[in-house]
């Protein structure tokens, strides 16, 4: 027992002693790892930022369902009901004559004319019933339901999906689907070449010293003597670059985005900003977990090319 | 005892059978009772601690230094650190290293870089020390020091297998010269010499 303790300290500090000797490999093996663990962090954050304003557009996503003046308050209720049972279905608001003019006042509020236009006439707009959706792409039951004739005649107009405003959720909803989708293939890519390119650096680390592995065989070092103080010292590459990373990243979230002039409409940087804050533990230990899997692992592979032949040079 | 040939006579095959570098194709080994033949893959890193071997290219470990690369030896059999540190000194000082031992291989000579390789041949005490051409890099100076380190260890009781070219040397050690051609031993003398 004391023997291995021993012989595991040993493996330790040549793995550290080659870590601090070799200062310029673990540089060079380090800045890929640091690039490779910032890109795909940068990635996973604008993913998700992504995500969150693509869940923005689509909440703003829902259709309404214009009444007739002379609809009951009885009829609204059920009707109202009615749509609550569809499972799609989120909330159903309704908005009354008054409550209509006064946001079409809001939204107008610029535009004198159109005011004074409608302060002579009386209300001209319709009371309605506001629907939000869980899943836009899935509105064919609502669609159906008021489709139906007894339905049909409480509504004063077409409903408001149909059209060019239908075409527009339609787009909208397969435009966030195919960008969430592309968002995720890109992570998975941008990780997998970042991968390929830390496995390659340290392979090549590995080959330059190739010679110790051989010496080391020669002397009688069983196979885990020998690799040890490599994988220990992928470690060290590996959790010190995903340190760095995890400071370089707070430390750019950390900045205003407003402080630096830029306003971006497609990504949001305040709920960027956010999400690293909400998640920094999650990511912190991903970014470490990360950091060990590659460059151990890569470690791992590229020695044991150089560990498998037993006869021989 | 010394090996002698010219070159491509198998002299440094023979070796590396030894240290099963090299599996024969016939033929049986057995060393200090071990039969080659029965030897697992696994079962190699241990044969190879109990031969000492010292290489013409030294081998050293070039990230250790002097006391590190001696000391490399006796970590892998989990000899104590202790017993390292009091170890590692005695043989540094037999091969004429002392005060040396902080120095890294690339600051040494061809001579002290072959005197630290039989430093971490010897330090296990191993009973057979292979050295394959110890003194084809080196210049007849240091040529000379490295072989009277070796006559020492061979005094104290290894029995060292030295391959050379050098006839200066061989004429004038005076020990058991056998004689390879071909991959076969053409002579066996107990006091030979070499005309190259």
């Amino acid at each position: 027992m004391k023997r291995k303790l021993t012989t595991l300290s040993r493996v330790f500090l040549s793995g550290t002693n080659n870590f601090v000797r070799n200062a310029w490999l673990s540089a060079a093996a380090m800045a890929v790892m640091i690039i490779t663990l910032t890109i795909v962090l940068f990635s996973v954050i604008a993913n998700a930022t992504f995500s969150y304003t693509v869940q923005q557009i689509r909440d703003k996503i829902d259709i309404s369902v214009y009444l007739k003046d002379d609809v009951t308050v009885t009829q609204r209720d059920d009707l109202s009901k009615d749509l609550k049972q569809i499972k799609n279905v989120k909330s159903v608001t309704f908005i009354s004559k008054d409550q209509a003019l006064n946001n079409y006042i809001e939204q107008n509020k610029d535009n004198i004319d159109l005011q004074l236009a409608i302060n002579e006439t009386d209300n001209p707009l319709p009371a309605s019933l506001d629907v939000k959706v869980f899943n836009p792409d899935e509105i064919a039951p609502i669609k159906a339901y008021l489709e139906k004739p007894s339905v049909q005649k409480l509504q004063s107009d077409q409903t408001s999906y149909s059209g060019d405003r239908k075409e527009a959720i339609d787009n909208i909803a397969r435009a966030t689907t195919f960008i969430r989708r592309a968002g995720v293939v890109g992570v998975i890519v941008f990780a997998l070449i970042s991968v390929l390119i830390i496995f390659n650096t340290i392979q090549m680390a590995i080959f330059n010293r190739r010679d110790e592995l051989s010496i080391m065989r020669l002397l009688g070092a069983s196979k885990w003597y020998i690799r040890g103080p490599f994988l220990v010292e992928s470690l060290l590459i590996g959790v010190s670059s995903a340190v760095v990373s995890i400071v370089f990243c707070n430390a750019f979230f950390s900045i205003k985005p407003s402080s630096l002039g830029i306003t971006s409409y497609l990504i949001d940087l305040n709920y960027a900003s956010a999400y690293f804050g909400k998640h920094f533990w999650t990511i912190v230990g991903t970014q470490l977990l990360l950091g060990l899997i590659i460059g151990v692992g890569s470690s791992f592979v590229a020695t044991q090319r150089y560990l498998r032949v037993k006869h021989g040079k | 005892m010394i090996i002698v040939g010219p070159s491509g006579a198998g002299k440094s095959t023979l070796l590396k059978l030894l240290t099963r570098e090299e599996k024969p194709t016939s033929g049986k080994i057995i060393v200090g009772g071990i039969d080659y033949e029965q030897l697992k893959d696994k079962d190699v890193p241990r044969l190879r601690r109990r031969i000492g071997v010292v290489f013409q290219d030294f081998k050293l470990l070039p990230n250790k230094n002097v006391f590190e690369n001696v000391a490399f030896a006796l970590e892998i059999i989990g000899i104590s650190t202790k017993e390292i540190r009091h170890t590692v000194p005695r043989v540094l000082e037999i091969v004429g290293l002392k005060g040396k031992e902080k120095s890294m291989p690339l600051e040494l000579s061809g001579g002290e870089r072959q005197r630290v390789a039989i430093a971490r041949a010897i330090v296990r005490q191993p009973k057979i020390l292979i050295a394959d051409e110890p003194t084809g890099n080196l210049d007849p100076k240091h040529a000379w020091d490295v072989i009277r380190v070796l006559e020492k260890i061979n005094r104290y009781g290894t029995t060292v297998l030295l391959t050379t070219h050098n006839q200066d040397i061989v004429n004038k050690l005076k020990r058991r010269v056998i004689t390879i051609e071909g991959g076969q031993v053409v002579s066996d003398h107990s006091s030979g010499s070499y005309k190259s």
